[in-house]
């Protein structure tokens, strides 16, 4: 399964992403930078945290425009995986790929620690290793990671079962409803402001995000009929 | 040569005939001495050249003398002083460099700006060794938190320090911070970053090879940050504000792409020579680089980016824009490094010539507009042996008994009062504004005794910690001196690492005055002493002076930043208790020592007497014991005792997990100087039980005298001192006042 890492000028968790590709499921991964124009070889891509285009204008606003997100429509809509985290969020969310918006936190402050995450949806590529309604252990940062969606689209979310994590407990951001995590409506595309790509070894507190890694791996092999991961 | 390149300068004439030289912080001798390496009088951007380089910031005129007393050699050392950051060996060809930096004058004016780009040029400097920056600390000042001017001061550099590092994508994983009356006016913004390199590709700011380009990258020049060295030179005083426009704009995204493009650059391995313009920008990074390789240079202004119509070549070469690097490679190389900073989306100038002269010279619209000896700029700054006097208020200290207050009966009240002072308070409110996890290697976060950061493809980890307790170093500066190096390693130890080296911070008041000068030449010796015995020798730093506001100097500060080697990440240890029944030990001896305590600040309400005796040999004995017994695999949870000494040490540890204990302390002393004394060299320790009789007989054999004091357990902190019950406190109530105290004064809660 070969995984693509977006990289724009800003990104700063691409290393880490890739890093969490290799350790947690050992397959093939580059770098791809904001100008490629064919993913076609891709069956995965990654979307990183950081601040893309220094976050200028509005989160996700300017790389929305790089010529790579044309080929990551395509992808999407091909039905490939697409996961972005954090600013990777806030890009598909700019981009259209997934609905709402990341306005800045309740608290106008960046925030960075563990957060419990209740996993809503487990069908997803990237969530069918979780139980629904587990509790998970991911750590946030982020200073504009407040999800927001209008009532109606919210109901439509809800119906179509496209919210993927809630933060369980303490709200630390004013997500309406509670949500750190949505997928589109085929559930092949899934943003998050919570990087699981930073919870995967004890030693940096919590491994509960190997899980993503070890889905979508899942989800390929199921559908490429091939024997899935144990 | 051009007398005058503008009507708006003043001419040659004016600049002696007026000593505008003086604006500039240049003294009628040192303008005479300029005349003379000139051989003619300077013009007005000769002069604004000459005062940059000149000014304590980057020729440490009043130091030197000072910073020679420091070791700054050993096995380990790759590279000491001079250049951008010092670079220390840590096996298999990798090597940690690391450096701090201070922005104290401009974060005071203007708080975001000023501490971000302080955290900008840091990391400049780690990058342009060649280095991939992993890691940010901070040491940081301020007045007390009661003080509307404060909190902003506070609030808006703890904001400026994440803005940027979290931008740039290295984690801030530590520091520390503390509150004191002595710092209101003239806060301390101290930023420190730790970079891994290769042996192979460790860079030097070095003009290399005549008739070589030198290149310009970065953003566009403007106006701002014009004589900020010469700013930081000088006190702050009402008219502070008005030089605002001394104070830098930082934009972490732009160097994060110069950051990523220099790496790859240095990776092409087609660099000669690299430097960052930081202080002093364009005339310090030229004039160092030139003098550095024994050459001369040729400036083109013309082909500087400029970001303002009609600059001047005085703006030019004064400017601290932000996020520029200046570098020299062969001709034919010049493509590929176009290139390279092309596909980042950043523009590449050739502004300059390495020449064979000897000379700075500068060329504007068709006219040489200085022309300067380089090594009069950078090398023959003359060096002030300035007078030293013992000041009143250390003699007056010598004769105050600390231990004759009253004693605090309340002794639980007491410990509440000092977990809430917000020197010792959690400062999670800070770091959690901070990415401390990016880069996805940071083993031990923010909050324990030192963070650790592992190496990639290893088994090896880095600690790094910074330290310095100002109450201290004023009390008595050598005493305090010492204590802040034994302190930085036995926070490094304590987090199971070998200390490495450090890196220096001195900040002090006025060098013009005799008793501060004094202080300066005290804690340096301290330190050096200390650098010596515990081998940890300086591989950089920097001198921040001129900390004073209208009541006068702030307290004595030589932060020390120091690294240390994790062999395995297995030994990487935490201060938190891990588990019930796990046996407590202290290391050490506690004496009646409360002079410069958090204890006597926070609830007797002074500082005066004696800071606590450090006896060097006894605290390398327990660093070398204390970490051998870690990499033994004995040890459950390490924690130096500092402010707060042996209550707030216990009760920290137990926050971590919510777990209590049990302690009959054996003292012959008061309770509450048992309890809050800082006596040094010592450390706690948790064993689970079966090691108990091992560590016990190690640290005998070691000549670590040790006292077993209690276990691990419940949800209480039980301390009776001689059998006499002191503290009876749940952890949950301590942990909050401990978690509240410093959220409390920011959302307006406490005043």
């Amino acid at each position: 399964m070969n995984f693509a890492v977006l990289v724009f000028p800003g990104s700063n968790c691409d290393i880490d992403c890739y890093k969490a590709v290799e350790d947690t499921i050992g397959q093939p991964v580059d770098y791809v930078f904001h100008t490629a124009t064919d993913l076609s070889k891709y069956d995965a891509i990654l979307v990183p945290g950081g601040f893309s285009y220094g976050d200028y204008l509005r989160c996700g606003a300017i790389a929305q425009f790089a010529p790579v997100m044309t080929e990551v429509r395509k992808a999407a809509e091909a039905g490939k995986f697409v996961l972005g985290i954090c600013n990777g969020f806030q890009i598909l969310t700019e981009a259209g790929l997934l609905p709402g918006a990341l306005i800045r936190n309740n608290s106008l402050k960046f925030r960075c620690h563990q957060v419990d995450l209740v996993v809503e949806n487990h069908s997803t590529a990237f969530t069918n290793g979780y139980a629904k309604g587990e509790v998970i252990d991911i750590p946030i940062a982020h200073g504009e990671g407040s999800y927001f969606v209008d009532d109606a689209t919210l109901q439509q979310l809800k119906a179509n079962n496209q919210i993927v994590f809630r933060y369980a407990g303490d709200n630390p951001n004013g997500s309406v409803d509670g949500i750190a995590g949505v997928c589109n409506e085929a559930g092949n595309v899934v943003g998050m402001m919570p990087h699981p790509e930073r919870a995967v070894a004890d030693i940096l507190g919590s491994d509960d995000g190997v899980r993503m890694f070890t889905s979508v791996l899942n989800a390929w092999r199921e559908r490429n009929g091939a024997a899935s991961v144990r | 040569m051009a007398q005058q390149v503008s009507a708006k300068e003043p001419t040659v004439e004016q600049i002696a005939d007026q000593k505008i030289y003086k604006q500039f912080g240049v003294s009628d001798k040192e303008y005479a001495l300029i005349c003379d390496f000139m051989g003619r009088k300077p013009n007005y951007t000769e002069i604004g050249v000459f005062s940059v380089m000149w000014s304590e910031h980057c020729a440490y005129k009043n130091s030197k003398p000072l910073l020679r007393r420091f070791p700054t050699s050993g096995p380990r050392v790759l590279m000491g002083p001079g250049e951008g950051a010092g670079i220390v060996d840590i096996g298999d060809n990798q090597a940690v460099v690391f450096k701090i930096e201070s922005h104290n004058h401009p974060s005071a004016v203007e708080p975001y700006q000023g501490a971000a780009t302080g955290v900008g040029g840091i990391i400049r400097d780690i990058f342009s060794m060649g280095a991939r920056p992993v890691a940010l600390l901070n040491s940081l000042r301020f007045g007390r938190l009661e003080s509307d001017r404060v909190r902003y001061l506070f609030e808006h550099v703890v904001s400026g320090i994440a803005g940027y590092g979290n931008c740039i994508g290295i984690p801030t994983v530590g520091g520390e911070i503390m509150f004191d009356e002595a710092y209101e006016g003239n806060p301390l913004v101290n930023a420190m970053c730790v970079g891994l390199i290769d042996h192979d590709k460790i860079q030097r700011g070095v003009a290399k090879g005549i008739g070589n380009p030198v290149f310009y990258v970065g953003p566009a020049t403007g106006r701002d940050g014009i004589h900020g060295a010469t700013f930081a030179s000088e006190d702050l005083t009402a008219e502070s504000e008005a030089k605002r426009s001394a104070v830098q704009v930082g934009d972490p995204f732009m160097e994060k792409l110069v950051m990523e493009a220099t790496l790859e650059l240095i990776d092409s391995g087609i660099v000669l020579g690299i430097q960052d313009m930081g202080a002093a920008g364009l005339t310090c990074s030229s004039a160092e680089m030139a003098s550095k390789a024994g050459n001369g240079m040729e400036l083109y202004l013309d082909e500087v980016p400029q970001r303002e119509e009609g600059m001047t070549a005085y703006e030019m070469m004064l400017s601290e824009s932000q996020e520029r690097m200046l570098f020299v490679c062969e001709p034919q190389h010049e493509e590929q490094a176009k290139g390279i900073f092309a596909r980042w989306g950043l523009h590449c100038a050739k502004v300059g010539k390495v020449t064979d002269t000897g000379r700075l010279q500068l060329f504007h619209k068709g006219e040489m507009v200085g022309d300067m000896p380089v090594k009069a700029l950078v090398d023959d700054c003359p060096v002030y042996n300035k007078p030293s006097a013992v000041p009143e208020y250390y003699v007056t200290n010598g004769s105050i008994d600390t231990n004759g207050y009253e004693q605090v009966a309340d002794l639980n009240a007491a410990l509440l009062k000092v977990l809430g002072s917000p020197s010792l308070a959690s400062k999670e409110w800070v770091y959690n504004q901070y990415d401390y996890m990016v880069r996805t290697s940071t083993a031990v976060r923010p909050g324990s005794d030192a963070a650790v950061v592992t190496i990639r493809g290893t088994r090896k980890a880095l600690a790094m910690t910074t330290d310095c307790n100002g109450r201290f170093v004023y009390l008595d500066p050598e005493v305090g001196g010492r204590i802040a190096v034994a302190e930085a390693g036995r926070n490094i130890v304590c987090s199971g690492a070998e200390p490495l080296a450090i890196t220096d911070n001195l900040n002090f008041g006025s060098p013009e005055k005799p008793e501060i000068f004094w202080q300066m030449e005290k804690a340096v010796d301290g330190m050096a002493e200390a650098c010596r015995v515990l081998e940890t020798p300086v591989i950089g730093g920097n001198v921040s002076l001129y900390n004073e506001n209208s009541r006068g100097a702030i307290y004595p500060t030589p932060v020390v930043g120091m690294v240390g080697l994790v062999h395995d990440t297995d030994h990487i240890t935490t201060q938190e208790f891990k588990a019930e029944g796990d046996v407590i030990f202290l290391l050490g001896e506690t004496k009646a020592e409360i002079g410069g305590s958090e204890f006597q600040y926070a609830v007797h309400g002074v500082t005066e007497g004696r800071p606590p005796v450090l006896d060097l040999a006894f605290e390398k004995r327990l660093q070398g014991a204390v970490l051998a017994a870690i990499q033994g695999g004995l040890v459950a949870s390490a924690h130096d005792l500092s402010e707060g000494g042996l209550a707030a040490a216990l009760a920290e540890s137990g926050f971590g997990r919510g777990l209590g204990a049990e302690v009959d302390f054996d003292s012959d002393l008061r309770s509450d100087i048992a309890l809050f004394s800082e006596s040094q060299s010592r450390i706690l320790l948790t064993v689970k039980p079966d090691f108990e009789m091992k560590l016990a007989l190690e640290l005998t054999k070691a000549n670590v005298p040790l006292k077993r004091i209690g276990t691990v357990g419940g949800d209480r902190l039980r301390i009776s001192v001689g059998g006499v019950s002191a503290i009876d406190a749940s952890i949950e109530e301590l942990r909050g006042v401990w978690r509240s105290a410093i959220p409390a004064y920011m959302n307006g809660s406490k005043q």
